[in-house]
């Protein structure tokens, strides 16, 4: 009955998912601030500055290698996501089937919901090191890739059956709170590292670049881990959201803005998510691994206990919960595109059960930098696609939306180009040692490459 | 009422952040500093949640 009701009110949300949205629906510069601060202050940020000092990273190298990575990423928001959204007005699926055919974006929409599923993983093991803080179980090291134990499989086969259970029942409750949750973590996660300064040493603010270079960002990895340089991190922070910005996927949500300058509001996700959350969760990993005389032990909920109490375990929580739990969601819509006569819920119930089980297994998080790496170049030649698509070829005498205007299930030209980049990259990799934080910027020139060439090839025979 | 429930929210929000920076200058300690957060968390959600449901 229940789902029912809550069935039939989501049936009620009009997202305009194929038409362009009416101007009475645009929303101004500031709602896409807030919008993009709260998104990007997640549960992944407690992983994420962690692992930068895992890496080794130094400080001057975080400090000005995450201010241009995210600048660039801001650049690339409002330069190459943004005025192609203000012009059609549409989701990224529906540009996307116009452009490459309904088989190629299912195929995109199902490599989409597997990352979708990984990711929301990943949180859900974040969250559950909080909940697993009573029952002191025996947790991951940084080098662990299998269960530490029984108890911990419990812990997050338990978070994931509750989350998954909730996104079953729709994303509008949970994306409220999560707005509610956004300021507050905000300011948990800069209150927690002004609290815990003074135990690294810092007693002034003039002491404070002195102790980063000597105890947080030291430019030292820990045993096992890679070394991170200004360009890796510069790199990460510009392309951790590549699937989101050159890869098109903020299309569905940049659609609603008025003007097109609304890209430049993803500084409000990029400054305070990914710069002052990053810092602040490496400044208490710094403290922990100082307190634990470097224990590889790997968990954010234990960290932030330690460092601000019941808050910063509810921070860790609630952030990993509001960031799963509408991936997974995402995830199940994705996936009811390809299967658009199954019940919403059914596949949020097994794309849940995907979540839980990959969750099981703390390589997820540890490898959290490479897989968010990954995640954006796969998805990343679309976008190199939409926009070669539309502004290119009007004007060198190419067909764009050849899927729409010649009514194609898959566009060949596109499908090249999605297999292609993707093998030249692993190519680069296996033949340069270039690492995965690198591929990206090649890669997107190649993709717009490969379609330009396949498309004149293969729109010949139309011509003809 | 609302005009309360705000203020009661941005004082759960300023007790989340300012007891931080009296641990940073040894006004207060670690301890107090975590309670002063968890009042400010319960002073944050509590209006908002009850906002929400009415």
């Amino acid at each position: 009955m229940l789902l029912e009701k809550l069935s039939a009110h989501l049936e009620e949300v009009k997202e305009y998912e194929r038409e362009p949205v009416p101007a009475s629906r645009w929303r101004g510069f500031k709602s896409f601030l807030g919008m993009y601060a709260g998104e990007h202050t997640a549960g992944t940020e407690f992983v994420i500055g962690p692992l930068f000092v895992a890496h080794g990273a130094g400080a001057m190298d975080l400090i000005l290698g995450l201010l241009l990575g995210n600048f660039l990423a801001v650049l690339s928001w409002a330069f190459i996501c943004a005025p192609i959204a203000v012009r059609e007005r549409v989701t990224l699926y529906f540009l996307l089937e116009k452009i490459c055919g309904k088989h190629l974006t299912n195929a995109y929409n199902l490599v989409n919901a597997l990352m979708f599923c990984f990711l929301a993983g990943s949180m859900i093991a974040v969250s559950a090191t909080a909940i697993g803080i009573p029952f002191n179980i025996p947790l991951a090291k940084l080098t662990d890739w299998l269960p530490s134990g029984l108890p911990w499989i419990i812990i997050v086969v338990l978070v994931g059956t509750v989350t998954t259970f909730v996104a079953t029942l729709g994303y509008d409750k949970v994306e409220k709170f999560a707005s509610i949750a956004a300021p507050w973590m905000i300011l948990v996660f800069l209150a927690s590292a002004i609290a815990v300064l003074p135990e690294l040493g810092v007693k002034n603010l003039g002491d404070f670049f002195q102790v980063a270079q000597d105890k947080i960002w030291t430019g030292k990895p820990l045993a096992g881990q890679s070394k991170f340089t200004f360009w890796h991190i510069l790199f990460f922070a510009w392309f951790c959201n590549m699937a989101m910005h050159i890869g098109m996927a903020d299309l569905s949500i940049l659609r609603y803005a008025k003007k097109w300058t609304a890209g430049f509001a993803s500084a409000g996700g990029m400054y305070v998510g990914h710069y002052v959350a990053w810092l602040a969760s490496g400044i208490l990993y710094a403290l922990f691994l100082q307190q634990s005389n470097e224990n590889l032990e790997f968990a954010p909920g234990p960290v932030a206990y330690s460092a601000v109490g019941i808050t910063g375990a509810l921070c860790v929580i609630i952030a990993g919960w509001t960031t799963a739990n509408p991936t997974i969601y995402r995830a199940g819509l994705a996936l009811q595109a390809i299967m658009p006569k199954a019940k919403t819920w059914k596949i949020t119930l097994i794309v849940g059960s995907i979540t839980t089980l990959a969750a099981c297994f703390p390589a997820l998080v540890m490898q959290l930098l490479d897989f968010v790496a990954l995640y954006g170049l796969v998805l990343m030649p679309m976008g190199a696609i939409i926009f070669i698509d539309y502004w290119l070829f009007p004007r060198i005498g190419l067909q764009s939306n050849l899927a729409a205007v010649k009514n194609l299930t898959y566009n060949v030209a596109a499908l090249i180009t999605w297999l292609g980049s993707l093998l030249a990259c692993y190519l680069i990799a296996k033949t340069t040692g270039l690492e995965i934080f690198f591929l990206g910027l090649p890669g997107w020139f190649l993709a717009a490459l490969i379609y330009i060439i396949s498309s004149y090839a293969y729109q010949k025979k139309w011509s003809k | 009422m609302k005009i309360l429930l705000k203020l009661v929210s941005i004082v759960g929000l300023i007790l989340t952040l300012l007891p931080s920076i009296g641990v940073f200058y040894e006004v207060i300690s670690q301890e107090e500093n975590k309670y002063f957060m968890l009042i400010g968390t319960l002073l944050w959600f509590g209006p908002k949640i009850i906002f929400k449901a009415k």
